[in-house]
């Protein structure tokens, strides 16, 4: 069973996403330090956010700054309240009854974060990769609502406690796989990672990346982790049973289980080259979306003969 | 008394940064004025216990006004506010208009004698707007997503230059679209 943890889990919550995108970023860095043959770089994240911190921020003409220090906490604001009903074990910070939708809610909130940075900086490069983003939300965001429809569906509750409670007997990964397979695809497009990650693409020099510095880079990089962090974990309740699992406690197995989804995600962005965007959209509307068609159509049959 | 607070908090917010939209002069920046209000306003609907409108109203106005923040600063002659330009047309009219809906409204809303609360609400309000959605309001909606599909069909054909006989020649046999960009799926 699911329930509404204590006020200060609310407190715990952001601290738990810092911990979990530290330990990825720091997974991600020796990944590429044993990519370019050096020796162990699992520390390089704790480096560069010391660096951060004493950088100063370069500026740039005509910037607009509210809109673009507005969009850096968005997309840090998102990504904490996109949790806010992830369980964690047997606790969650809030079992909203509509917390599938809470969740959709949190993370699109990328949207207008990421095109905000891009747009705030003044800056060319900035802009292409704002617009990018949206773009890149137009191919993954539909078939993203449908991977979590579907899960919703299967468990015929909007609530997170339910669709937990609804995969006791069977994990809903194992008869909804091509659900889960997209939901992970649309978590790497949302967080700008991996494959997708052409919003900040190296060709237009890091693109929503371009002109951010100092405090600035620090909090959006750690906003797209939490991001990445957030939807990692949300996929345990919705697709592998929550916390369920024999011998460790609930909590462990949350746990563990976020913790392989996130490192498959961290994993799977030096083992599959870009994709352009033009190719996703296509892929993403003449695929992607029949396919969730035909999995939301199999899960509402088996519901009815059952 | 948290509840008022949050109202007026919200009200206040809503009206306010509804102001700001004519008052700026950047696009990206009455754009997402506008999305403040609509997500205030998403405010007052939560504090009626609506969660899943409430939530809802958020999630949607928030692609909505990306999507519009696009268009806004591509038609628009001063998309980032760098030049003087005025949000406001045909000022007298519109005052005009304004102060006479406004009037209008405050009126009704004064001199109807409002009913009295009949019944409770449901106890899982989500439940019963699916219910009437999927039950007696089900004509309704299936003309409204139809008609709204419909436009959005229509739009596309009307703006798109390029048709099908671009696409696979005059007589329509080439094996391949001829395409300026390639989709991934290679066709």
């Amino acid at each position: 069973m699911v329930e509404a943890g204590p006020w200060w889990s609310g407190v715990l919550l952001p601290l738990i996403l810092v911990a979990f995108a530290l330990a990825a970023a720091m997974m991600d860095s020796s990944l590429a330090a044993r990519d370019a043959g050096g020796r162990a770089g699992w520390w390089e994240p704790l480096r560069s956010v010391g660096g951060l911190l004493v950088q100063q921020r370069r500026r740039t003409l005509a910037a607009d700054v509210l809109l673009w220090r507005g969009g850096i906490w968005a997309l840090l604001a998102g990504g904490v309240l996109a949790s806010l009903v992830t369980p964690f074990g047997r606790w969650s910070v809030a079992d909203l009854s509509i917390g599938v939708v809470w969740f959709n809610a949190a993370e699109v909130v990328a949207w207008a974060a990421v095109w905000l940075v891009g747009w705030g900086a003044n800056s060319a490069y900035g802009l292409v990769g704002g617009f990018r983003f949206v773009a890149q939300g137009l191919a993954y965001e539909l078939p993203h609502m449908f991977a979590l429809i579907t899960a919703a569906l299967g468990a015929e509750s909007l609530r997170v406690s339910d669709i937990v409670a609804a995969q006791e007997s069977l994990w809903f990964v194992v008869w909804m796989p091509a659900a889960f397979a997209v939901y992970l695809i649309s978590i790497l497009s949302m967080a700008f990672w991996g494959p997708f990650d052409q919003p900040a693409g190296r060709d237009i020099t890091g693109g929503v990346l371009a002109e951010l510095s100092g405090v600035d880079r620090l909090l959006f990089s750690a906003g797209r982790w939490i991001l990445l962090v957030s939807g990692a974990a949300f996929a345990v309740p919705l697709f592998l049973g929550g916390g369920a699992g024999p011998v460790l406690p609930e909590w462990l197995w949350s746990v563990l289980k976020t913790a392989a989804v996130l490192a498959f995600l961290v994993w799977v962005r030096r083992r599959l080259p870009t994709v352009r965007l033009e190719r996703y959209e296509e892929i993403a509307w003449m695929v992607l979306i029949p396919v969730m068609l035909v999995q939301a159509l199999m899960v509402a049959v088996v519901l009815l003969v059952r | 008394m948290w509840h008022q607070m949050a109202f007026w908090l919200c009200a206040a917010g809503a009206v306010g940064t509804g102001i700001a939209v004519f008052r700026v002069d950047s696009m990206a920046r009455a754009t997402f004025a506008l999305l403040a209000s609509f997500i205030f306003a998403a405010g007052t609907i939560l504090l009626l216990r609506l969660t899943y409108l409430g939530v809802l109203v958020v999630l949607m106005m928030i692609m909505e006004m990306v999507i519009m923040a696009v268009f806004m600063i591509m038609y628009m002659m001063n998309p980032a506010g760098l030049m003087p330009m005025s949000m406001v047309h045909n000022k007298i009219g519109s005052v005009v208009i304004a102060a006479g809906t406004f009037a209008l409204l405050t009126a009704v809303i004064l001199l109807v004698p409002w009913p009295s609360r009949n019944g409770e609400p449901p106890p899982d309000p989500t439940r019963a707007l699916g219910e009437a959605l999927m039950g007696s309001k089900m004509l309704v909606m299936m003309v409204l997503g139809l008609v709204l599909f419909a436009t959005m069909v229509a739009s596309v054909v009307l703006a798109t230059h390029r048709g099908r006989y671009d696409r696979y020649g005059d007589r329509l046999d080439a094996k391949r679209p001829n395409d300026p960009v390639r989709g991934g799926l290679r066709r």
